[in-house]
Parts: C-alpha cells; structure tokens; sequence
C-alpha cells in the first residue's frame, strides 16, 4: 500500500510536472498559427524565443514581441527582427512648361544645340564639344526631367 | 538595379565623399542620383566619375542632381565664365532684362536662391539681380 501511494505520489509529480512544462514546440505552433507573426521567423530554445525577420516600424516590431509574450510558456523574448528604411519617395519629375523654360535659360550660350521636351524628357540635337556638352548636361539634369535623350547630338572634337 | 551596378563607383564614392540627403533612385529605365556635395570639388569629381562610366554622358540613363553645400545666402561666389562678363537680370529667367553684369572672375555676393538655377546676387558695385547659377562657384 505504500509502496502504491509512493508511486502514485511519483505519478502525481510528473504528471503535474508535464503539466506545467509547456514544451518549446508548443510554443512554435502558437507562433506559427498566429498571423501577425506570419512574417517572422522564431526559435524557440527552452522558453526563449528569438525573432528574426523584417518589420514595417518600430511599433510594428515592439507588437509582435508582445504579441510572443502572452503566449503561454515563454519566458523571454530575444527580438532580432530588424525594421525597414522608410520608402524613397517617387522621383520628382518637373512638368514640360518649367522644363522648357529651364531648356532655353540653359541653352543661351549654345546656340548650335538644340532640345525639345515632351513628357519631362529633354531630347537633345545639334552639336556640341565635349566640354560644352557637359555643362549643358550638369545644367539639364538639374531641371528635374525624366530623361535627357542626347542620342541626337553630336559631338564635336 | 542593373544601373545600380553600372554606376556603383559613383555611387559609392558620392557616399564615400560625405554627399548629404543622397538618394539613389531606379525608375523607368533612369537612375536618379540627388544629393548635396560637402565642395564644388567633390561635385566635379562624380561628374568626371560618371563621364568615365559613360562617355559623353550618352546613354540617358543618368540624371545627376548634385548641388554644392557652400553655395548659402550670403557667401561668396565667384564669376566663372568662360571668358564673357555675366547677365544679371531683373528676375530669374533668359527673357528677363539686363539690369546690370559682372565681370569674368569677379567675386559677388549671393543673396539668395530663387531655385537650383537662378540666384539672387549683389555686386561690390551695389548691383543687385538674378545670374545663372551655373556661372558661379562658391569661393571655398
């Protein structure tokens, strides 16, 4: 009869033990079925969870490693997950009427080059030297066009 | 990001040589390069850069805003024509009148900028109008 209750008692504890021992693969499967942590990879060592991934923001971050937390069994999160640079804003391209405006300002001294601008892209005839052509390119380029098409000029030596 | 690649050298050396609010852009077939250079001389090394990579900057798939950090309201800027005096103009534009000029490697002052192309300036001679930006350099 002892012997019984002795067992028992053994029993008792491991189950008990079980029980509260909340295993590390659980703790994976909670990860996995919840759906704002889809983006994240998690490891799970002994109650610890570690996250690596990409998030939006910050705050985006700080809610999945709360949202790890509540998770039954975790003792504490190690949040690897990095957040993306902020989005490059749409170039700026200037509309035709300034652009052609700025064309004109810029081809003053150079009256053997021609351009034409449809659509913010500056097309560019005639000829020019080298030298001249790269100043008319610097001054072009800081109009804000789409494009400046030079495929119609010609370079003199 | 294939540009990317072309014009990594330049990329880079724009982020090696302290280029400030740089941003590198691929859209439609152009790579958009923008940023403001510490020196006019930093500017003119990515252009020769870029020259190098296409020569003759012909293949239109580069637009290069780079303006220089020096160049604020107040400093000093230096005439650099070819060899002609400069236009100073009422307001900022080629159908402006001529209200006054300045003289080929003459030092001015720039007032203010109206935008990247036409700077308000002032000369020792008190004349005061709008110049073609690209005809002057911040005296560093």
């Amino acid at each position: 009869m002892k012997k019984t209750l002795f067992l028992l008692a053994i029993a008792g504890m491991a189950l008990f033990a079980c029980k509260a021992k909340i295993k590390d693969s659980d703790i994976q499967t909670q990860i996995q079925n919840n759906p704002t942590l889809s983006h994240l990879t998690a490891t799970v060592k002994d109650g610890v969870v570690t996250l690596s991934g990409e998030c939006k923001d910050a705050n985006e971050k700080d809610m999945c490693e709360n949202a790890v937390k509540q998770i039954p069994g975790v003792k504490s999160v190690v949040n690897n997950a990095t957040v993306a640079p902020p989005p490059q804003p749409a170039v700026e391209i200037a509309a035709d009427d300034p652009l052609t405006k700025g064309v004109t300002d810029a081809l003053k001294d150079h009256p053997t080059v021609k351009a034409t601008v449809a659509d913010g892209v500056i097309s560019v005839t005639g000829e020019a030297t080298a030298a001249n052509w790269k100043k008319i390119k610097i001054a072009l380029d800081g109009l804000k066009p789409k494009k400046v098409d030079a495929s119609g000029l010609t370079i003199k030596n | 990001m294939a540009l990317q690649e072309k014009y990594k050298q330049l990329i880079d050396t724009a982020t090696a040589s302290g280029v400030s609010d740089l941003q590198v852009r691929e859209q439609d077939g152009v790579l958009y390069i923008d940023g403001v250079a510490p020196s006019g001389a930093v500017k003119d090394n990515l252009w020769d850069i870029y020259g190098a990579i296409d020569p003759n900057f012909l293949s239109g798939d580069v637009v290069m805003n780079i303006n220089v950090a020096t160049a604020v309201a107040g400093s000093k800027v230096k005439v650099v024509t070819e060899k002609s005096n400069l236009n100073i103009r009422k307001g900022p534009g080629t159908d402006q009148p001529i209200v006054g000029k300045a003289a080929h490697k003459e030092i001015i002052t720039l007032v203010s900028k109206a935008n990247d192309q036409w700077w308000l300036v002032r000369t020792d001679d008190g004349e005061e109008g709008y110049a073609y930006a690209q005809y002057l350099a911040p005296v560093e």
